[in-house]
């Protein structure tokens, strides 16, 4: 009976562990694909003073140049020179701040997932002149619809305040919300023409390379050749997304290690329990002859199988209930509305690492063992001659 | 042949700052195949005596020679092994193991010896024929009542072959038909293979079937009378 409830209760407690860390680890993963392959990409680079006004004038000298220059590098998968541009978006309703990124479609494929990420419309198609792609909490805030008008204003690169229209081609769903208010995609041959400069100018070029892995060698190797321009990787241009690939890890070994702490109490508490309602038979047992070594090594091997049991069950429940939501996700958009602001998406898909459910056996086990080890060792202190007598 | 040899045993407790003389120079000899009950009022040291002979607490001095081998002079782990080996012991209380058969609980004794399965099979089944318990194998202890009880208990002292069975008021929770069968068994099995046991007991019927009867008084022996 109470091994049952021993065995629960590491079960629940493990079950817990372990539907978290691949719940959180899910998450985590979202948000980085979400962050790095639709809205940041693997390295991009800009003029050194481009990003603290974004100002037009200081685009990357010799735009094209560079980015067929790098397209042609081995490491390389591919390259997207985008023209970028303050503005005011209006609709016939209300109008706000945005930017707008001239992109060639076509090359912007290679580089970042965007266009699988509209559910609204076409990614630049079915509109033809002036087509605009903008973000679904942008849509909502502007109030229009696919196919609406939209009036950007900006100053071009005479000065001059100038307005064009755009109509909606495509509403795109990234599930970060402050991302899909803040960015609008044109072509760039539209916006180069809007603004007075040539097409082939370019404020941003952006990087997606073949290998992620090889990340740090390669933004240093690209910094190195193009000395003049800033040369940054996602993780230096968001370093929260880095610092979550980092160190998401740690804090669900953290969260685990605290689980097992606890039950690793619990696990002591009743061991001791045991070996006191057991005093008699400890007693007997060493008393006809079994060495301390042995009535040491039942006791905590008792103990390692009840947390071995219960840690057992706890990690099949949670990996059963991970793949079970893993396909379909779970839903947090009832509990958490401004999750999608921060970036971070309310539909979540767990995910099952095999490298974090051997490391979580191998914390059970040492939870076991350091549990079993006071019990075992209050059972050795015990004189055979006084426990057998011992009233209960 | 003297089994057991003690001479001059002390036991002395500290008890605050009053020296308890649980044993005050004891001498004692027990021949191999003697049926012997220690008897005494409590507190006159039966226990202390039946504790030392079975190697269960170490003399404040004097000797106790168990089959040549003087045990007061062996560490607590080579205890633990000569008791496995030499002595067998049947408590008041059964004690056995509830998670096991009879016939686990005979067994596991020479399972903490490395006898052969083989061995421990046949050695357990003639055991617990022997105690009156065949077909009553495979019942865990709270299926079977006090008596059957303490003759596994019984049947599990002799398992590991010892040189002698120390019991300590084996009948003391035992009702007197429970007794009777029970000191009869001990009885055949003390005739027919020379097992040598000793009780303490406060049970006159003991006493009756003892053929020997050492009397003990504040922690000497006032009487050794042989029937």
């Amino acid at each position: 009976m109470r091994s049952v409830i021993i065995i629960t209760a590491i079960t629940i407690g493990m079950f817990a562990g372990v539907f978290t860390s691949t719940f959180y680890k899910g998450w985590i993963n979202q948000r980085l694909e979400a962050g790095v392959e639709t809205e940041v990409s693997h390295i991009q680079i800009h003029h050194p003073d481009f990003s603290e006004n974004f100002e037009l004038k200081n685009f990357i000298p010799d735009g094209a140049i560079t980015s067929d220059e790098i397209a042609r590098m081995d490491f390389v998968n591919g390259v997207s020179p985008r023209m970028v541009v303050q503005a005011m978006v209006a609709s016939s309703e209300t109008g706000t701040g945005i930017k707008i990124l001239g992109i060639n479609p076509e090359k912007e494929k290679t580089v970042t997932n965007l266009y699988s990420k509209v559910p609204e419309g076409k990614y630049f198609e079915g509109v033809k002149r002036n087509p605009i792609l903008i973000g679904e909490k942008l849509a909502k805030k502007l109030k229009v619809k696919l196919h609406s008008k939209l009036v950007i204003t900006l100053q071009d690169s005479q000065g001059h305040l100038t307005s064009e229209a755009f109509r909606i081609c495509g509403i795109y769903k990234v599930g970060n919300g402050m991302f899909e208010e803040m960015n609008v995609f044109v072509m760039k041959s539209d916006l180069a023409r809007f603004v007075q400069l040539d097409e082939s100018i370019s404020h941003e070029i952006v990087v997606h390379l073949k290998e992620h892995g090889q990340l740090t060698p390669n933004s240093e190797m690209l910094s190195g050749k193009y000395k003049n321009q800033l040369v940054q990787s996602w993780k230096q241009m968001a370093p929260e997304l880095g610092l979550l690939n980092e160190y998401g890890s740690i804090y669900i070994y953290f969260f685990i290690i605290i689980i097992l702490l606890s039950l690793g109490f619990g696990i002591v508490n009743t061991m001791l329990m045991a070996v006191m309602e057991r005093v008699k038979e400890i007693g007997m047992l060493m008393a006809i002859g079994m060495s301390k070594f042995r009535v040491f090594w039942m006791l905590m091997l008792e103990t390692v199988l009840l947390t071995l049991t219960g840690g057992f069950f706890g990690i099949l429940l949670g990996i059963g209930v991970t793949f079970a939501t893993m396909k379909s996700g779970i839903n947090l958009s009832f509990y958490a509305e401004g999750l999608e602001d921060m970036g971070y998406s309310s539909l979540v898909f767990p995910v099952v690492e095999l490298e974090m459910v051997c490391v979580i056996v191998l914390l059970v086990l040492m939870t076991g063992l350091i549990a079993s080890v006071y019990p075992a060792r209050k059972a050795l202190k015990y004189k055979p001659a006084e426990a057998i007598r011992i009233d209960m | 042949m003297n089994v057991i040899e003690v001479n001059a045993l002390e036991k002395i407790y500290n008890d605050s700052e009053v020296k308890v003389y649980a044993l005050n120079g004891v001498d004692l000899s027990i021949e191999a195949g003697e049926f012997t009950a220690i008897v005494g009022p409590s507190g006159s040291g039966k226990t202390t005596l039946l504790n030392l002979l079975g190697g269960l607490d170490q003399p404040t001095s004097g000797q106790i020679s168990i089959g040549g081998t003087d045990i007061s002079k062996l560490s607590s782990s080579q205890l633990i092994d000569f008791r496995l080996r030499n002595i067998g012991f049947v408590f008041q209380a059964y004690n056995l193991i509830p998670v096991l058969t009879a016939k686990e609980n005979v067994e596991f004794i020479m399972h903490l010896q490395n006898r052969p399965k083989e061995e421990r099979l046949t050695r357990t089944m003639s055991l617990l024929k022997a105690v009156g318990l065949e077909g009553r194998e495979n019942s865990r202890p709270n299926k079977l009542s006090g008596g059957q009880q303490q003759r596994v208990a019984v049947a599990r002292a002799l398992a590991s072959k010892p040189k002698f069975v120390l019991a300590d008021e084996p009948t003391a929770n035992l009702d007197s038909k429970a007794t009777e069968n029970l000191l009869e068994i001990m009885e055949e099995l003390n005739r027919n293979e020379n097992i040598t046991f000793i009780f303490s007991t406060h049970d006159q019927r003991v006493v009756n079937k003892a053929r020997r009867v050492i009397t003990l008084e504040d922690g000497k022996i006032i009487s050794d009378v042989r029937k």
